[in-house]
């Protein structure tokens, strides 16, 4: 019966919310008026008892360990609460533990899926057709081809397996790509970098900035006849790092963002690693597409 | 016919320059084979077609501005073999194999060429598919027009479908107005009806598709039939079927 209470008093009294003045009050009131409760309620039935059976010794002997019995009665019920408190703070540690588990699979999920989404099989398709064509108007160009795709594969295959890059080795596969995407576009394609020396060292998530340029590349300069232009900024400033992908687009060529999956991917992404800390901003104005990150900047031999 | 002495007329259509290269590559040791023009944009395509007539069309699919799709839509095909060249997934060459067109997968072997040369050419005398149709089994399910593409003359526009007031059948043609203009497209009411979101546009009439948002209001008119007045206080026909479609579709969005 204590036990009981105690399991109701310490639910409506959880110790990390309550003041612990509250938790005493609560407490030794529910211990008093338990103890009380049972003692009386003791009381009536040594009574009822004598009066049954006619001899007069229980209520006599009952009212004499009334002392003891207040006590034991305020132990158990004190007792009775801090198993129930032990209970609930390991079952709270045991959710706990439930829901990292599950937050850092989601994260990885995350991560599969976003690096699944990298590799465009109509990148492909497109990169090997302009190799097909080369073979025979440009062989040493075919093979250039051929080296750069091959890079490629490589270096995004490879970085799946690490949970961050330093910057440098992020903006290496960028030129590897868009050396890739220049053959099949041509003069189409122009791509423009500023990359803060302070910034290179930096580490993000890998193949964060790839979809971002595939965006540009798909939605921007493959919808525009005469071709446009794709330019990565990236500063630092002190605690924190900004990256800036930017690419012209035509506002009437109907390939909106709508479902932007590519997006979504990197905010995921950012998310899983650093929460609220990082920020996500795309805005498509003038003709010019942009997208911002910025997020808490480390390095490796910070962390 | 005599398929070893006939002259075809080739037009190529691909946004990047190594595809078509491709392309001339492949149609080099046919001679039979004339290249009348290369287009790096859909809007050079429908130019093109329309100055030589070409009789073989490789047509890539995306492409900025005008899609291949949209090509199609805007040139005469009478008479017009058409091998789609594209990256395009799977999903979407169903609708080519469903029309019978044929199709080139980049990137494609010789042989494979070759066999959708073959093809094309025998196509002569095949009924002319209709592109909006084909258009229409390309998109996923549920996918509507966001644009309808027109020629007027040689200048062709993009016509965003919520500007998009109502379409009238004209025989062959329809006629679209918009933002006060009208526009006359080769095309059915049918074929329009089924690449428009039916959410946002009605069959009021055999001959008239609405916008439901410029709809003002219906009035009786005559015994048992009604008019449609839009916000611009154009009048349209209602009819009985027309208004049973505008009804469910009104008290759908209740």
């Amino acid at each position: 019966m204590s036990a009981s209470a105690a399991v109701f008093s310490c639910r409506t009294a959880p110790l990390s919310r309550t003041p612990i003045w509250r938790i005493l009050l609560i407490h030794v009131t529910a211990a008093t008026v338990l103890t009380v409760f049972w003692v009386k309620v003791g009381s009536v039935v040594a009574h009822e008892m004598d009066a049954l059976s006619g001899w007069k010794g229980t209520y006599k002997e009952y009212t004499q360990k009334t002392g003891l019995l207040y006590g034991a009665g305020e132990f158990y019920y004190l007792l009775s609460v801090a198993v129930q408190y032990a209970l609930i703070a390991q079952k709270a540690s045991q959710e706990a533990q439930e829901r990292a588990v599950e937050s850092s699979v989601r994260a990885r999920e995350a991560e599969l899926s976003a690096l699944k989404a990298q590799i465009n099989p109509h990148f492909l398709y497109n990169s090997l057709n302009s190799i097909s064509a080369l073979t025979s108007i440009d062989p040493a160009r075919a093979r250039e081809m051929c080296v750069s795709l091959a890079d490629f594969l490589r270096l995004t295959l490879g970085m799946g397996e690490k949970a961050v890059i330093p910057l440098s080795e992020e903006v290496g596969l960028l030129e590897k790509y868009c050396a890739i995407e220049k053959v099949r576009f041509g003069e189409r394609l122009k791509v423009n970098e500023e990359i803060q020396e302070e910034a290179k060292e930096c580490l993000l998530p890998p193949l964060l900035l790839q979809p971002l340029f595939e965006n540009a590349v798909v939605h921007g300069i493959a919808q525009m006849a005469e071709g446009g232009w794709i330019r990565l900024r990236a500063t630092r400033n002190g605690e924190r790092i900004s990256l800036t992908v930017e690419n012209s687009w035509d506002p009437e060529a109907g390939s909106s963002r709508k479902n932007g999956v590519g997006l979504k991917n990197v905010q995921r992404r950012l998310e899983a690693r650093y929460g609220n800390d990082a920020q996500l901003q795309a805005t498509a104005e003038d003709e010019v597409f942009r997208v911002n990150l910025s997020f808490p900047a480390e390095t490796e031999k910070a962390t | 016919m005599n398929g070893g002495k006939r002259k075809w007329k080739a037009l190529i259509v691909d946004d990047e320059e190594l595809a078509r290269k491709l392309l001339r590559e492949m149609l080099s040791s046919h001679p039979e084979i004339e290249i009348v023009a290369e287009c790096g944009n859909g809007m050079e395509a429908v130019k093109a077609a329309g100055e030589h007539k070409p009789d073989l069309l490789f047509l890539d699919v995306q492409m900025p501005k005008l899609t291949g799709f949209d090509v199609l839509e805007l040139i005469d095909r009478a008479g017009l073999a058409i091998i789609f060249v594209t990256a395009f997934d799977q999903y979407a060459m169903k609708a080519f194999d469903v029309h019978a067109v044929d199709y080139l997968l980049k990137p494609f072997s010789r042989e494979r060429f070759e066999a959708a040369l073959e093809r094309a050419k025998s196509q002569e005398g095949r009924k002319v598919v209709d592109a909006g149709e084909l258009a229409a089994a390309s998109r996923p399910v549920g996918q509507y027009a966001e644009r309808i593409v027109v020629k007027d003359g040689t200048k062709v526009t993009l016509i965003a479908v919520n500007k998009l007031d109502y379409a009238e059948a004209l025989d062959d043609y329809v006629s679209l107005v918009s933002e006060g203009k009208k526009h006359l497209k080769q095309q059915t009411i049918s074929g329009l009806e089924m690449a428009l979101d039916p959410v946002m546009f009605v069959r009021i009439h055999r001959s008239y598709i609405v916008n439901l948002e410029r709809v003002a209001r219906i009035e009786p008119y005559g015994k048992d039939s009604k008019v449609a007045i839009l916000a611009n206080g154009v009048k349209l026909p209602v009819s009985r079927a027309g208004y049973a479609r505008l009804k469910t579709l009104l008290e759908d969005q209740d």
